[in-house]
């Protein structure tokens, strides 16, 4: 074959120009949009900014109700990542072992997905509603009386909940392809070697769903980070003061409900460093013991 | 314990019994494989492996004998029928406590596994000592000769290494039978003759009786103590590859077995003559008198000037080195005659004939021997 030659041409920076644009414009530009305004206080009416240095960041962090947001994050994104990533696996694994009837069994687990997530979210507060919500009837069946939207525990565990089930459908799909796609032979030679099936999942089955895993891993992280903001809207019911917020809750709610925009950018800008520290640490620690075959 | 090596010595001369004077490993006793769809793939199959004993399935794709295979193995339930490894019946067994180890077309090697943990992994479910563990796969590493891989993924291996380290794998295990599904054909022609030879060596060395897959008859002549040709589910012959090439027991093993396939003409038993079409050549002593399928192994069949048996016109000529293989017709019916390429060519008229011995008869209709 031929090799293609190019002179200096204007053809690939044309070629990659749309794409390097969405990336300034939705990307770059409000980054450092929201970088100067951290170090800034602005007058909400007038327009007019005042430096003020790290003052913003200092507040923010040395608040309680951040601390309270950043330690309510932490354990929502953890859960909600382990809890979906969980029983998608169940699923898959289930769901892989059924011979008949497999497309409509897919079908069904995977329709949620196409579900928005305000929408999943007001799906949920009906669920749990104090009054006719089906969920809060059968946790009162063990005494459990729930009182989402007023109490911070149960509003916790009905947003993780809500959280979690919208993301199952993804994690499904994508279990369920990583599944098919080891090969039978490599199966049959487990199922030679080993006999307790539950030892060859743990030893054969799941190392090689590990590219797949890492993946969703990462996926659900950011979704539980970012993605969640209109299941936890629309749970909260408009009233976050004594609710469980995540930090890009918190964000909205300080930039805009309270106008205090060089403090919510101060935020924001904390969770981008979070979150990007967080992504290198995922793929130095663990792809290292990620095999792709 | 009698470690591998001991036992490999001391099969190292061990001669080629017949399966009716040693022990039998493996019996397949009836068996049917029936799908939910009722399709029969297996359709009632007999066959006796004894202790130490290559056994070759041989046939075309769709004949069952990867489906058989995997029925000892316990990857397919047995529909009729029964399947005994030293007489304990194995239908309902897990394929773990079988007793066997496959070595599959594709190797099936783990990939996130090092070629140690691959050879290893059967011994640690199995929960033998990690001294044990470690000193056979020692031992079956230096038997295959792939001690430097060792520490490898299998996606660094070539392909006869990963054949190798598949090897490995059913070795460790110390299995009542090996099961082979094909195992070489993914591998390039100087690497699959090299790799059979092996095999066979290793086998041997062993003493473990085998069961061994294979579509191609090469194969299946050069390995086996015995052959099964098998055919739309039923078995058509068993016996040692001499047996099945001297006396093919049908029409589709005569045609199945040896290379170039065996010439098979439409023929007449008339009196002591063979005629075929116009022309006959002398019909073997004790031939049934009627219609048959005649048939010739191209290098029993002879050239002689024209007039002494069926008019032969030669249409093409392959030479192979040592053979030359001749393709015409023989009172209109395609033949290949295989001479020795030191001879010169034929010229002139030629006449196709043979020594009444050498000729095979079938039924024209069955296909069965006669």
């Amino acid at each position: 074959m031929k090799k293609a030659l190019f002179g200096p041409s204007l053809t690939p920076y044309l070629l990659l120009a749309p794409q390097m644009a969405i990336v300034a414009i939705f990307f770059l530009w409000p980054s450092a949009e929201a970088v100067r305004s951290s170090f800034h206080i602005e007058d909400p009416f007038f327009g007019t900014a005042t430096f003020v240095g790290t003052d913003n960041y200092v507040d923010a962090v040395t608040s309680s109700t951040y601390g309270r947001a950043a330690r309510f994050t932490a354990l929502f994104t953890v859960v909600v990542s382990v809890v979906s990533l969980g029983i998608a696996l169940a699923l898959a694994v289930s769901a892989d072992a059924v011979l008949r009837g497999r497309a409509t069994y897919k079908t069904t687990l995977m329709w949620v997905y196409a579900i928005a997530p305000p929408v999943a979210g007001l799906i949920g507060s009906m669920l749990f509603d104090q009054h006719i919500g089906p969920l809060k009837e059968f946790a009162a069946l063990f005494g459990w009386d729930m009182r989402v939207g007023f109490d911070y525990a149960d509003t916790a565990i009905a947003m993780m909940t809500v959280a979690a089930w919208k993301q199952i459908p993804v994690n499904f799909i994508f279990f369920l392809s990583g599944l098919q796609g080891i090969p039978n032979a490599l199966k049959e030679a487990a199922s030679i070697d080993c006999r307790s099936p539950v030892r060859r999942f743990w030893t054969v089955v799941f190392p090689l769903l590990a590219p797949t895993s890492f993946f969703l891993l990462i996926i659900n992280i950011t979704y539980a980070l970012f993605e969640t903001f209109g299941v936890v809207d629309v749970m909260l019911k408009g009233e976050p003061g004594n609710n469980p917020v995540t930090l890009v809750y918190k964000v909205f709610l300080d930039g805009f409900r309270g106008q205090d925009l060089g403090g919510s950018s101060a935020q924001s800008v904390i969770l981008m460093v979070a979150v990007f520290l967080l992504t290198v640490i995922q793929f130095r620690l663990i792809e290292r013991r990620v095999h792709y075959a | 314990m009698m470690t591998l090596l001991e036992a490999a010595a001391r099969h190292v001369e061990a001669p080629v019994h017949t399966p009716s004077d040693r022990a039998l490993t493996l019996e397949i006793d009836g068996v049917v494989k029936r799908y939910p769809n009722g399709a029969l793939a297996v359709k009632g199959v007999d066959i006796q492996v004894g202790q130490g004993e290559l056994v070759v399935f041989v046939g075309p794709s769709g004949c069952g004998k990867s489906t058989l295979l995997r029925m000892v193995a316990g990857l397919e339930a047995v529909s009729e029928g029964e399947i005994r490894i030293d007489g304990r019946r194995m239908n309902e067994a897990d394929p773990a406590d079988r007793d066997i180890a496959m070595v599959f077309q594709n190797y099936a090697l783990y990939p996130h596994m090092t070629v140690r943990k691959n050879l290893a992994y059967g011994l640690q479910n199995r929960k033998t000592p990690k001294d044990v563990i470690a000193a056979k796969v020692a031992e079956a590493a230096a038997m295959l000769q792939i001690e430097e891989f060792l520490d490898r993924k299998p996606s660094q291996l070539s392909g006869g290494q990963r054949q190798r380290v598949a090897m490995g794998r059913a070795i460790v295990r110390d299995p009542k039978v090996f099961l082979f599904d094909e195992p070489l054909s993914n591998l390039d022609a100087r690497l699959r003759n090299q790799m059979r030879l092996e095999i066979r060596k290793l086998q041997r060395r062993l003493g473990v009786s085998a069961i061994y897959v294979t579509h191609d008859q090469v194969e299946a002549m050069t390995l086996a103590d015995r052959i099964v040709v098998l055919n739309g589910g039923l078995v058509e012959q068993v016996g040692t590859p001499s047996e099945v090439y001297a006396r093919p027991a049908t029409t589709f093993v005569a045609s199945f077995i040896g290379a170039p396939a065996m010439n098979l003409l439409d023929a007449v038993v008339d009196g002591g003559r063979l005629r075929v079409g116009e022309a006959a050549i002398p019909a073997p002593a004790g031939a049934p008198q009627g219609p048959v399928k005649a048939g010739l192994r191209a290098e029993k069949a002879r050239l002689v000037p024209a007039g002494q048996g069926l008019p032969f016109a030669l249409e093409a000529v392959e030479e192979l080195g040592a053979t030359r293989l001749l393709h015409g017709l023989a009172a209109g019916a395609p033949v290949v005659v295989a001479a020795d390429a030191a001879l010169p060519l034929p010229a002139g008229p030629l006449s196709l004939t043979a020594d009444p011995a050498d000729l095979h008869l079938f039924d024209a209709r069955q296909g069965g021997r006669l």
